[in-house]
């Protein structure tokens, strides 16, 4: 297959960024996105130009690192699935694909098509410890989860932190990133002890961060690689009224 | 949440604002009525009126400042297509401050009454109240008016298809079953409600309701 390509190339944050076009002839339809920019790299330094640089790590759509926005939308066309899991069938034959990051003003610029997420980390360390027992797995029965609640702290801990929410929403928020890592604790026992601290901690974190408000526009649980869905920012929302609430009186 | 908790305040009132002003249907009798018991409310009808101005006021306010910051935190694509986002959802401020500036109008013309010089010669109705009715009847037959009132309550139904739900959302009142239902039946209530306050001046522009006194 073959492709037109529009890149964002940008050397760094103190230089103006532009879209450049490259042409990518002989493109199997197997190959994935990821694979493509490789191909393309290549053949810029075989050329004796400079590659694309563009963030890249396990390539198995688990550990969100890509971070690439392919035709306007998060992690490209195919929904679920991080940019890594795209494969080029998915375009047609001759296809201009423009591809820019991830972009939100608290993902700061590095290079090209890599950003600094480091604003969510900071969101995640705002959040804290958990007092929980470390070491050997306990006894499987010594803490009861109830079923409901369990699912729904796996579907919130699925969330791979890669920050397509908050590129994605028109307003630049990390509710969803923030939603999912609130509630996959909130909803365990073992997340109790810190729960009141955690929710506002993490919500403060994002706001100083300079993430946008949420407009329950629902891009975010649209391009969400791993779907976690935006009832979860509503959980955020009863989370955080709750701790509010429980601040105001414990004080 | 301020946003959300006043919008469901301006909500219920732009409800009710409905159901009073389709007694137009039932007749001068009933509306002129209805106007006249809102009259006798008195100092009860200031604080009524105090309370939803507080709530615009509030609500625009609060968005305002949440526009502001969400234009600064968002990225800056060359190229950006929503995916999911409904384009109620990302017009809002601009809805909104059209029906602000269409409540001024309203309220200029209908509540003050200053810009149709014949509503002065309107008399009151036999038994000696306001003539709402005809009122109504002879503002909407300007078809001028009853165009902006009509692209007004467009926009109206525009901004609650998504608003009306999306309090649910903001204030945490909804599960992942829960929430498509929420979003489907706040889009069926703009639409009815834009579908109500429609009806009248289409039935005054097409001769349905006549004026119960001729200027």
């Amino acid at each position: 297959m073959n492709f037109r390509l529009r890149v964002w190339r940008q050397k760094s944050s103190d230089e103006k960024g532009r879209l450049v076009d490259y042409d990518a002839p002989d493109i199997s339809p197997n190959t994935s996105f990821l694979e493509m920019l490789d191909i393309v790299n290549e053949r810029l330094i075989e050329r004796g130009e400079e590659p694309i640089a563009f963030d890249s790590d396990c390539r198995e759509g688990i550990c969100g690192t890509c971070s690439l926005t392919i035709n306007g939308e998060a992690h490209g066309p195919s929904h679920p699935g991080a940019a890594c899991q795209l494969y080029m069938r998915r375009f047609t034959d001759g296809e201009t694909i423009t591809v820019e990051p991830f972009r939100a003003r608290p993902f700061h610029f590095i290079k090209d098509l890599v950003v600094n997420r480091g604003a969510l980390d900071r969101i995640v360390q705002a959040g804290g410890f958990i007092s929980a027992r470390a070491g050997s797995a306990p006894e499987a029965n010594s803490i009861p989860v109830p079923k409901h609640d369990a699912d729904r702290a796996m579907e919130a801990a699925a969330c791979i932190g890669c920050g397509a929410c908050a590129a994605a929403c028109p307003n630049g928020s990390a509710m969803l990133f923030t939603s999912a890592k609130v509630s996959h604790l909130a909803f365990l026992p073992q997340g109790h002890p810190e729960r009141v601290t955690r929710a506002l901690r993490m919500v403060s974190a994002m706001d100083a961060e300079g993430f946008g408000n949420c407009t329950n526009t629902y891009e975010c649980e649209a391009v969400c690689p791993a779907e976690i869905s935006a009832s979860f920012i509503a959980k955020l929302n009863r989370e955080f009224a709750r701790a509010s609430f429980a601040k105001k009186l414990g004080d | 949440m301020i946003v959300a908790v006043t919008g469901v305040i301006l909500v219920l009132f732009v409800i009710g604002h409905l159901l009073g002003n389709l007694q137009i249907f039932l007749g001068p009798e009933w509306i002129n009525s209805y106007a006249q018991h809102l009259r006798d409310l008195g100092g009860f009808l200031w604080a009524i009126r105090l309370f939803l101005l507080i709530a615009v006021l509030l609500h625009i306010y609060y968005t305002i400042w949440l526009a502001i910051e969400n234009r600064r935190a968002r990225g800056s694509y060359r190229e950006r297509e929503p995916v999911k986002a409904s384009f109620a959802s990302r017009h809002m401020a601009m809805s909104g401050l059209i029906i602000l500036a269409f409540i001024f109008y309203h309220l200029a013309h209908f509540t003050v009454r200053v810009t149709d010089p014949r509503f002065a010669l309107l008399k009151a109705d036999p038994l000696n109240r306001y003539d709402v009715y005809s009122m109504m009847v002879y503002g909407f037959q300007n078809v001028i008016v009853s165009a902006f009132y009509v692209l007004a309550m467009f926009l109206l139904a525009l901004h609650l298809s998504h608003g009306a739900s999306s309090f649910f959302q903001s204030l945490g009142l909804n599960d992942k079953k829960l929430t498509p239902r929420l979003a489907r039946i706040g889009r069926v209530v703009a639409w009815l409600i834009f579908i109500g306050y429609t009806s009248i001046p289409v039935a005054v522009l097409l001769g349905l309701v006549k004026p119960a006194q001729q200027l």
